[in-house]
């Protein structure tokens, strides 16, 4: 640890010298604000590690511009994110703001984006509305209502008629409700009863034993990376994989961080999600073993990759535009940009700079001993169904 | 509505286990302890490196953690704590808050931020009927474990000489030292039993409380609650106040899910307005 | 150089360090906040004798009542300060009697209860405060209609410490004044106190409404600074620093929450620049140091000045 402190004592004085000297026009600098302590840390390692890796393998040029990353920890907590960015954009003068572990802070960011013209780049949170929130704003990540669709579709059209919902009192948590109870219904489908579990210190227990109570057939889940073995552990411990209830949801509750530790009750779960660490691609096949070698053994989960197209769109934005960081046309570059991520065919809609991808329905099952979240059927080139109703 | 009691009986047990240790702590030497939940950590994290790496079966864990986070303790007292005691509280507080983020931070550094997942033996998973309940087996197990414990606590400090001196120092640390009671040595025990006990708390609740580099955090105003509630100057008293607590918390979020944790805090400051020392305080001590 | 010449030192280096920093107005601007909070927690621990968990519950409510009345059409900073000052101040009247009486512990349970009681109530009530995502769509109107809160914090550093200098000469006239006096008095001895004819409870009552004023004002501050009000305003850890930042610059003499603030958040700046992941471990060192070493002994020389200070003031014991 203490040899970490002075590479980053002597990191922070190179950084000081930079940030005032005259390399200035020839660096761009990315500012990622991720949540690297506190409850939600998983995803800042996940995505902080991608990132890494991706300026490791694509090296640290682009258009003759040397690309600089800048890490900060926001505890997850909104106002220090937002105090972040406006600091990130003033002092440091960085071209992109990229990383934003939740919702609510990435909200709270988005009218820095638009006052200083600088693009935000959302790795990770998930609920709808946060593309509308500012024109500066492009996300890599996903939308609740893009992974909650197919997963509606398959368990209307797999003799489910009774679900009840449980999700995290949140703006993704409310999305993800929201489309899986319009869409189900729609499909002859009946929606008893509909569980919220607040953010902070969760304790599903009680809820999980509401669902039990109800007897449904299915048991639709969204709970916010990292916090899914919990539910996994106590749906099981409530005897409802007994009782003969599905354990259905978005991907989120089988994350791949930690899907393997969780054991034989996540087998059998399924979801739809629009990244697996199993997904059989080459370009997957080689982003895991990269990411395994350089991140000591974790696994990639969906943040990690949402992380990793991150910087991808970073880095092709800055070529198309040959290194200019005016953020209006870094933004126009990234629209209808489209690529194959280690996810699959991913794209930016030009209209609503909102991922376009495929979300594919999985199953956890058992595959050389450790447990994965096997594809089985795809959603081709899914649009964020909630801006697409409008 | 059986089982939710039921469930909050476990919930309730596991609370005691993990802060009664804070309750002689603060009763005895009048030391608040905002470490104590670091302690519980430890035990957690013993107990999860223990099955991961080596493969210790779990029931094995639990003495280890036991006795590991208890020589930890021991060690802390000995060398850092006993020189705060005469402090005011404030240097207490800041002191252990201190620890606690060390202690967060030490583990974030080398086992990472996720989730810990404890794989429970085949014999302690699942449900069982009892008397037409559905309870789960390991639920039960952490009752029994917990019940024997508070039992054999119980006898240690009514019918043993440590007990009797334990108890007068509690009482009136003042005057029990007046009659040649080595309160200090009696304190550095309790004080590393206190800590293993929340190391076997930490072992059984990572289980069902979740066990992650912020538990000492996020259980800190639990263990408070229960010292506070249920008074400082007896066993007993926390150990009701860990079962109403554990019982309110879960009922409240079944019938209540809205409300959250509203309904503690409320039974909390509303105990504490009718009873300010504690709804289970002998009527003469503190 | 007298007591009198430091405290004009202090407060033009205050003024003096955003115009040598233009690059860290931002911070100094939260610095500022911070130090109102914990200047109104010093009213309470330092000169009532009142301890608090809880303290948040106060700046939680200002910040929203500030964010709320942004948001719904009153825009002008300083009226929206005032009003959310005074809605602190009556949950503040409220709550008061709840401490009126129990030892150090039950206060601090009973203001943390308090406390979290409100943020269960926050988030309750999603449809008003937003919940878990937080206050979006909190505008703010130029300052004396002038001045737009800018992107690089002049307008919120400017704004914010001077709220604090005037609330903290109105602080420093209230605790000179008869009134601080008997607050020592209940403090000190609450029995014989009472028994020279000095209505304890009342006092307590004024002084925890004033003191809940103040934290209204904080949250208020940054509500209207940052735009923006999330649940985390009345989050325990906010609570649980403010006390340590008071306990850190030292209680008893107004200006510890100032300085306690400055070290508290530069600390926790210039660690989180340095190992973004681990910087928690090294507050926790510092803290465990500082206890260590002597918080006594720290703060002794601040103490010291504090001390001649009381005593330059004609007709006043230092107590």
């Amino acid at each position: 640890m203490r040899r970490r402190a002075v590479l980053g004592a002597i990191g922070s004085v190179a950084l000081a010298l930079a940030s005032g000297g005259a390399f200035a026009q020839d660096t761009v600098k990315v500012g990622l604000i991720l949540p690297m302590t506190g409850p939600f840390a998983s995803t800042g390692r996940q995505i902080e590690a991608a990132v890494k890796l991706y300026m490791a393998q694509h090296g640290t040029t682009v258009a003759g511009k040397k690309i600089e990353l800048i890490v900060k920890d926001d505890t997850g907590v909104a106002d220090v994110t937002k105090r972040l960015a406006q600091e990130l954009v003033v002092n440091d003068k960085v071209a992109f703001l990229a990383g934003f572990g939740l919702t609510p802070l990435a909200l709270a960011t988005a009218p820095i984006a638009t006052e200083a013209k600088v693009p935000q780049i959302i790795m990770a949170a998930g609920t709808s509305i946060i593309t509308e929130r500012s024109p500066f704003i492009v996300r890599t990540s996903f939308t609740l209502p893009q992974n909650t669709l197919p997963i509606a579709d398959w368990a209307a059209k797999n003799g489910l008629k009774k679900v009840v919902t449980l999700v995290t009192d949140f703006g993704p948590g409310l999305d993800a409700e929201k489309t899986f109870e319009e869409l189900f219904t729609k499909a002859g489908g009946t929606v008893p009863e509909k569980l919220r579990v607040p953010l902070r210190n969760p304790d599903f227990a009680p809820f999980l034993q509401r669902a039990a109570d109800a007897k449904p057939d299915a048991l639709f889940v969204f709970v916010p990376s990292g916090a899914g073995s919990a539910v996994m552990k106590q749906f099981a411990e409530r005897g409802l994989d007994k009782a003969g209830i599905k354990l259905i949801g978005t991907g989120d509750v089988t994350d791949d961080d930690i899907l393997n530790d969780m054991g034989d009750v996540a087998l059998g779960a399924i979801t739809s999600h629009h990244y697996s660490t199993a997904h059989n691609s080459p370009e997957n096949k080689a982003f895991v073993e990269a990411f395994r070698k350089a991140a000591g053994g974790m696994r990639p989960n969906f943040m990690a990759v949402g992380g990793w197209d991150g910087m991808h769109l970073i880095y092709q934005a800055l070529t198309k535009t040959a290194g200019k960081t005016d953020g209006e046309a870094l933004v126009a570059a990234m629209k209808g940009m489209a690529w194959t991520s280690p996810r699959g065919p991913i794209s930016i809609d030009p209209a609503t700079r909102e991922i376009v991808q495929n979300v594919y329905v999985r199953k956890v099952e058992r595959v050389d001993g450790q447990l994965f979240n096997v594809e089985f059927a795809t959603f081709e080139a899914v649009k964020d169904p909630a801006k697409a109703a409008k | 509505m059986l089982t939710i009691l039921f469930d909050g009986l476990a919930y309730g047990m596991i609370l005691f286990v993990l802060a009664c240790g804070l309750a002689v702590t603060l009763g005895l030497m009048n030391f608040v302890n905002l470490a104590h939940g670091a302690f519980a950590m430890a035990g957690g994290y013993i107990t999860v490196l223990l099955m991961g790496r080596l493969g210790v079966p779990f029931l094995w864990c639990l003495p280890i953690a036991f006795i590991a986070t208890a020589l930890v303790g021991a060690v802390l007292e000995r060398t850092l704590y006993v020189h705060l005691y005469s402090r005011p509280h404030l240097d207490h507080v800041l002191f252990t808050i201190g620890l606690v983020f060390m202690a967060v931070a030490a583990i974030d550094y080398f086992l990472g931020a996720q989730q810990q997942i404890i794989r429970l033996p085949q014999a302690l998973q699942g449900r069982i009927e009892v008397f037409g309940i559905s309870v789960g087996i390991y639920r039960l197990f952490v009752i029994g474990v917990c019940g024997a414990l508070v039992v054999i606590l119980q006898s240690i400090l009514a019918f043993t000489r440590f007990g009797s001196r334990l108890r007068a120092a509690v009482d009136d640390a003042r005057v029990a030292r007046g009659l040649g009671i080595d309160v200090n040595a009696i304190f550095a025990l309790t004080f590393a039993v206190g800590s293993g006990l929340a190391g076997l708390g930490g072992a059984l609740g990572a289980e069902i409380l979740g066990l992650d580099p912020t538990f000492p955090l996020k259980f800190m105003i639990y263990f408070l609650i229960v010292v506070t509630v249920g008074g400082t100057t007896s066993i007993t008293g926390p150990f009701l106040a860990s079962i109403l607590l554990g019982v309110a918390d879960v009922a409240g979020k079944y019938y209540m899910p809205k409300l959250g944790a509203f309904v503690i805090y409320a039974l909390m400051v509303g105990v504490l307005l009718w009873r300010p020392h504690g709804l289970f305080t002998r009527r003469g001590a503190r | 150089m007298t007591s009198r010449h430091w405290e004009w030192v202090f407060w033009i280096a205050a003024i003096a360090i955003p115009l040598l920093f233009p690059s860290k107005l931002l911070l100094i601007n939260e610095i500022a906040i911070l130090a109102l909070f914990a200047l109104s927690l010093d009213l309470l621990l330092g000169y009532a004798g009142i301890v608090s968990l809880g303290h948040a519950a106060f700046f939680g409510v200002g910040a929203y009542a500030a964010g709320l009345l942004a948001k719904h059409g009153l825009t002008e900073p300083v009226s929206g300060l005032l009003l959310a000052s005074a809605a602190a101040a009556v949950i503040g009247f409220l709550s008061s009697f709840l401490v009126l009486r129990g030892s150090d512990l039950t206060r601090l349970m009973v203001t943390m209860g308090v406390a979290l009681m409100l943020l269960e109530v926050a988030n309750r009530f999603d449809t008003i405060t937003g919940g878990a995502d937080g206050l979006q769509g909190v505008t703010m109107g130029p300052l004396l209609g002038l001045f737009r809160f800018d992107l690089y914090g002049r307008t919120a550093c400017a704004y914010s410490l001077t709220t604090l200098l005037v609330l903290f000469l109105v602080a420093r006239r209230i605790v000179r004044s008869p009134f601080g006096l008997s607050l020592r008095a209940i403090k000190g001895n609450r029995l014989r106190a009472t028994a020279v004819g000095v209505p304890a409870d009342a006092r307590l009552v004024t002084v925890y409404t004033i003191a809940a004023a103040y934290a209204g004002a904080a949250g208020a501050l940054l509500a209207q600074t940052t735009q923006f009000v999330s649940l985390d305003v009345l989050d325990f850890h906010r609570s649980a620093d403010v006390l340590l930042v008071l306990v850190l610059g030292g209680s008893g003499y107004l200006y510890g929450g100032l300085i306690g603030a400055a070290i508290f958040k530069l600390m926790q700046d210039g660690l989180a620049a340095w190992t973004p992941q681990y910087w928690q471990f090294w507050i926790g060192l510092v803290l465990v140091l500082i206890v260590m070493i002597g918080r006594e002994r720290l703060s002794a020389g601040a103490r010291r000045i504090w001390a001649r200070l009381a005593r330059q003031h004609a007709g006043e014991q230092p107590s």
